[in-house]
């Protein structure tokens, strides 16, 4: 890697205030480092200072009440994992925190940088291919190998998101404060993540003087259940295929709300209205649950090596719809 | 004439020992290469061509030689030169830290011209692609022919008929320790290198001739290594890199590849393309085979792979070419060319079997001439429980689908000359067993132990070996083609046994008795005709005053034989919806003769049914045709398994005589072919295609529905 300064955070106003003396790269924030690092390493970031995030107080903190959850951007993805309220009311949060990498990573890794980590995309990592990504005039995956790569919402970046916390949060109705130069401001998750027709750069809106602090989840409604499917080809450590987000307020068989968000399908967390609809107002069986599939895939449109994620995601959609009626 | 002895005379032969080193290795004291450190230690790294194809136009090292802390950069290509792989080595540093190596090879600036690269086997092959290697007429090899009987005369009998293009892709050997070495002057004429690596005197042979030194003023060094597969036997250019920047600085340089580098200049087992054509008669004969295939090695050639594979077939045609791409060059990888043929041929055989309605456990019964396996056929269905397998493949209800197969394989592993080894008794008892084999990995440490230990009545623990430095002058060969076991521990028996009875000729005057009629005990030597006449070890050995017994041992061949037969059965699991593979159980039966440490065997085969099931459901290398680099030079893409992977795995040790026959590398070859059946046997689509992964599966299914 190359060479950098460290600098330890005494406050938000000192980290922003340091974002903002330059524009993306220059400055970058270091909690877990699970991702940065290994960037540094290869030469994808060559930041000129470092700022160490785990000296803020107070900022690890996981916080359960009658009206929800509130989470800092420093609790480890272990600590969100193991939470027994979150266990036991927001299930699907536990268990894409379960799944992520390895107990060694999710030891340290945490949620602010779980949710701005950069993509796998095995082009964008590669330092000696100037991708679209980094500046570059193409997105190799689109006549290259594209067996891990985006099946909706690509064009012209075909990464895929890698978090796992995210499209299980945004299920949930999280929302997430956001503190600049100027203030905090909230905003919901999902609107926080975007896509490459958007910026083809980042994978979020935030600017480069601004830093994620704090996720608020909502208290679930009574009576809903809650979960993360995620297909893999290795157990562990390892990124999701695609995987499903889903929480269902139910009566009996019949789902009142639902959201159902995918990962490892597209440049950001993939919200399925389509799906969503399909289950809504419906008691589910056999027949809605498969309805609900084919409606997240609708508007998938396949690459050359990743048609299979398709079936997958359809598969998973359906299976948890049926989950939630069982 | 010798022998290990029948098993009921053995205290140690043939039992189950904890490996000797197990506990350095576990408690972190064990001492790999990577672990040498020497006083003022330089750290070398290479640097390396990110360009598949290209000629050097110039190479400036001015600004890495004006870095601080740097003490030596050297090219290791000429200017006109070409660069034909990607990893390709182009200039090498050393310098006072790694992370000074790291940056000054960032400042070597190199002047290429790109030239047309070709990476994957079906460019090289096409019409058009640029001819990439100058000795060959296009990117093929010569095809290599062998014919067996008459093939058309064999179809004319065959009743049914297969037809299928089998693949399996480009793997690495992925060493948990990379490759590398610590180089040490020692004066101008003395070397020291630590070496990771599986032959010692192999490497001290190539520094002292590429050096110019005197061999016996080379000492390579191996206490322990992690992991080689095949891949580690020479020095390589990263060997020779590390002594020579040592040379230039006349300081001690570390050199070891980085992981990346591991996958792209370390070696890689070719891969197999095979279309084939069967037959087999009504009464479940295979009559005809007719096989076309390719494999790339890299720029170079190697690319062999078996076929027709264990069973008989009369009448054959196999026809192999090597196809040349723009990737790092192909190296032994355990059982070299097998696990790809016996995935073709095992999986041909189950196909076959289907089409006539046969049993694949009868059919191959009626095929396979080895006895031994015939018998390990009944062992293994018997314990995964055969009877249980779909009698109709997929016909299995619900959403998970479970199947069964099976797969087998060959191997020799007899050994061979070339092992000078040393046993010495000490008058104060001790005993020392010196060869200089080395150990990597498979325990070959703890076998003579064994041997000596239990030749002279001791405990393993009373025998200090040392394996893995060529400085006592004991020769020993590579470990390579499952041949170290059989190759020492003949020597090592013969070696103990031949101090034994010079030590009995020292004490037979002390004890009164005939010569003959001396034993030893358990630390005791006693005399046979009059058991009033014992004495302990120690004082026996007292006897030699102020002189030791040290003996040299021969390569006895009735000690050893050639040949290992081994079946696999697998039973999986299929998430039919995400196309999600869990393997249940693997039932491993290997026979290897007389297996002188049981436990260590066992581990030997879980290690090979590990790796072998790598090969069949995750391990693939992926190039990318645009930029002409490999895509997953990582361990995150280059998947491995690790815990979620590995099924109960019963490794049966099948005994059959009591010679010595070798097991590195058999066990890993009929894993990925009784995976693959298996998998048949529960979804009812065959994939043709390693590694087995979801996608496939998936698609698989689809186009069934």
């Amino acid at each position: 890697m190359e060479k950098f300064s460290y600098v330890n955070a005494t406050s938000l106003e000192q980290v922003t205030s340091l974002l903002s003396e330059s524009g993306w790269g220059e400055v970058m924030l270091i909690a877990g480092g699970t991702d940065l690092l290994a960037e540094l390493k290869e030469y994808i970031e060559t930041p000129k200072t470092l700022i160490n995030l785990k000296t803020l107080p107070g900022m690890d903190s996981i916080e359960a009440d009658a009206s929800g959850l509130r989470i800092g951007a420093l609790a480890t993805v272990a600590d969100i994992s193991m939470h027994p309220t979150i266990q036991h009311h927001y299930t699907v949060l536990s268990q894409a925190a379960g799944s992520v990498a390895t107990p060694q990573i999710r030891n340290v890794g945490t949620l602010g940088g779980n949710l701005c980590q950069r993509p796998r995309c095995w082009y964008y990592r590669d330092e000696a291919t100037d991708c679209l990504k980094k500046g570059g005039d193409i997105c190799y995956a689109v006549d290259g190998l594209s067996k891990y790569h985006a099946i909706l919402g690509g064009d012209p970046v075909y990464i895929v998101h890698p978090s796992d916390l995210a499209p299980a949060l945004i299920a949930l109705g999280a929302s997430v404060k956001i503190v600049g130069p100027e203030g905090e401001k909230s905003m919901s998750l999902e609107e926080f993540f975007t896509l490459p027709a958007a910026n083809p750069f980042r994978e979020n809106v935030l600017e480069p003087n601004e830093i994620v602090v704090e996720v608020s989840v909502p208290a679930p409604k009574p009576n809903t259940r809650s979960f993360y499917l995620k297909a893999r080809e290795k157990g562990a450590p390892d990124f999701a295929l695609s995987s499903v987000a889903g929480v269902f307020e139910m009566d009996g068989k019949t789902c009142k709300t639902a959201s159902i968000v995918l990962g490892g399908v597209a440049p950001a967390p993939w919200r399925s209205k389509e799906a969503e609809a399909a289950v809504t107002g419906k008691m589910i069986d056999e027949s809605v649950s498969q309805q609900a599939g084919a409606e997240a895939v609708i508007d998938a449109q396949p690459m050359n090596d990743n048609a299979y994620k398709v079936t997958l995601t359809q598969n998973l959609v359906s299976r948890a719809a049926m989950m939630a009626a069982s | 004439m010798a022998s290990w002895g029948e098993a009921s005379e053995s205290r140690l032969i043939g039992k189950r020992v904890t490996r000797l080193s197990g506990k350095d290795k576990v408690t972190g004291k064990a001492k790999y290469t990577f672990d040498i450190n020497e006083p003022g230690m330089l750290y070398g790294r290479i640097l390396r061509s990110e360009t598949a194809h290209a000629t050097v136009l110039g190479i400036d090292l001015s600004e890495a030689e004006a870095l601080p802390g740097v003490k030596a950069v050297i090219p290791l290509i000429e200017v006109g030169n070409k660069l034909r792989y990607q990893g390709q080595e182009i200039a090498a540093v050393a310098a006072e830290t790694d992370d000074i190596a790291k940056d000054a090879i960032r400042l070597i600036y190199v002047d290429l011209e790109e030239l047309p690269s070709v990476v994957t086997e079906a460019d090289a092959m096409a019409a058009d692609a640029p001819q990439i290697r100058e000795d060959w007429a296009g990117n093929q090899s010569e095809p290599n022919v062998r014919e067996d009987g008459d093939i058309n005369a064999g179809f004319a009998e065959a009743a049914v008929e297969v037809e299928a293009t089998y693949h399996t892709p480009v793997q690495t050997h992925v060493c948990l320790e990379t490759h590398g070495h610590v180089a040490k002057w020692e004066d101008e004429q003395n070397l020291t290198v630590w070496a990771s690596t599986q032959g010692v005197f192999g490497v001290r042979n190539d520094f002292a001739q590429h050096f110019e030194l005197p061999a016996n003023q080379v000492r390579v060094i191996t206490e322990h290594m992690g992991g080689g597969f095949g891949s580690k036997f020479g020095p390589g250019i990263e060997g020779r890199t590390a002594v020579e920047l040592s040379r230039i600085t006349g300081k001690a340089v570390k050199l070891m590849l980085t992981r990346k580098d591991e996958h792209l200049v370390a070696g890689n087992r070719p891969s197999m393309t095979q279309q084939v054509r069967a037959g087999a008669t009504s009464d479940g004969r295979l009559i005809a085979y007719d096989m076309k295939g390719y494999g790339t090695g890299g720029i170079s050639s190697g690319a062999g792979f078996t076929g027709p594979y264990v069973y008989h077939v009369p009448n054959s045609r196999a026809e192999r070419v090597n196809v040349a791409v723009n990737a790092g060059n192909q190296r032994a990888m355990r059982a070299p060319g097998h696990p790809q043929g016996a995935f073709a041929m095992d999986s041909l055989m189950d196909e076959l079997a289907e089409k006539l309605g046969m049993d694949p456990v009868e059919f191959r019964r009626i095929n396979d001439p080895n006895e031994v396996r015939q018998a390990q056929y009944t062992l293994g269905a018997q314990e995964i429980g055969w009877h249980r397998r779909n009698r109709v493949p997929g016909s299995g209800t619900g959403v998970k689908k479970r199947g069964m197969g099976l797969g087998s394989g060959q191997w020799g592993g007899g050994g061979g000359r070339g092992t000078e080894a040393r046993v010495t008794i000490n008058a104060d008892g001790t005993v020392e067993a010196v060869t200089g084999t080395q150990d990597i990995g498979t325990g070959i440490r703890t076998v003579i132990a064994m041997i000596v230990a239990e030749e002279f009545g001791l405990d393993t623990t009373d025998v200090r070996v040392k394996v893995g430095d060529s400085q006592p002058g004991l020769p020993s060969g590579g470990s390579g083609g499952s041949q170290t076991t059989p190759s020492v521990a003949p020597v090592i028996k013969t070696a103990a046994a031949a101090a034994k009875q010079k030590l009995f000729e020292r004490i037979a005057p002390l004890l009164e008795a005939p010569l003959g009629d001396l034993r030893v005990g358990r630390g005791t030597i006693y005399v046979v005709s009059d058991r009033t006449k014992t004495i302990t070890w120690k004082q026996a050995t007292g006897q030699l005053g102020m002189e030791s017994v040290s003996e040299g041992g021969t390569w006895d061949e009735e000690l050893r034989q050639n040949g290992a037969a081994g079946t696999q059965f697998a039973e999986v699991e299929i998430d039919t919806q995400t196309g999600a593979l869990r393997i249940i159980k693997i039932v491993a039966v290997q026979d290897c003769g007389l297996a002188l440490n049981r436990l260590t065997t066992e581990s030997q085969i879980n290690g090979g049914v590990i790796m072998g099931l790598g090969q069949a459901i995750l391990e693939e290398r992926f190039m990318d045709p645009q930029t002409g680099r490999m895509l997953n030079a990582n361990l995150e893409d280059y998947k491995v398994p690790g815990t979620f992977e590995i099924p109960e795995i019963q490794s049966i040790v099948f005994d059959t005589h009591r010679k010595v026959t070798g097991v590195g590398e058999p066990p890993c070859i009929p894993t990925p072919g009784a995976i693959a059946n298996a998998v048949y046997n529960a979804i009812g689509v065959r994939i043709r295609s390693l590694p087995i992964t979801p996608d496939k599966i998936l698609d698989a299914l689809a186009e069934k529905a």
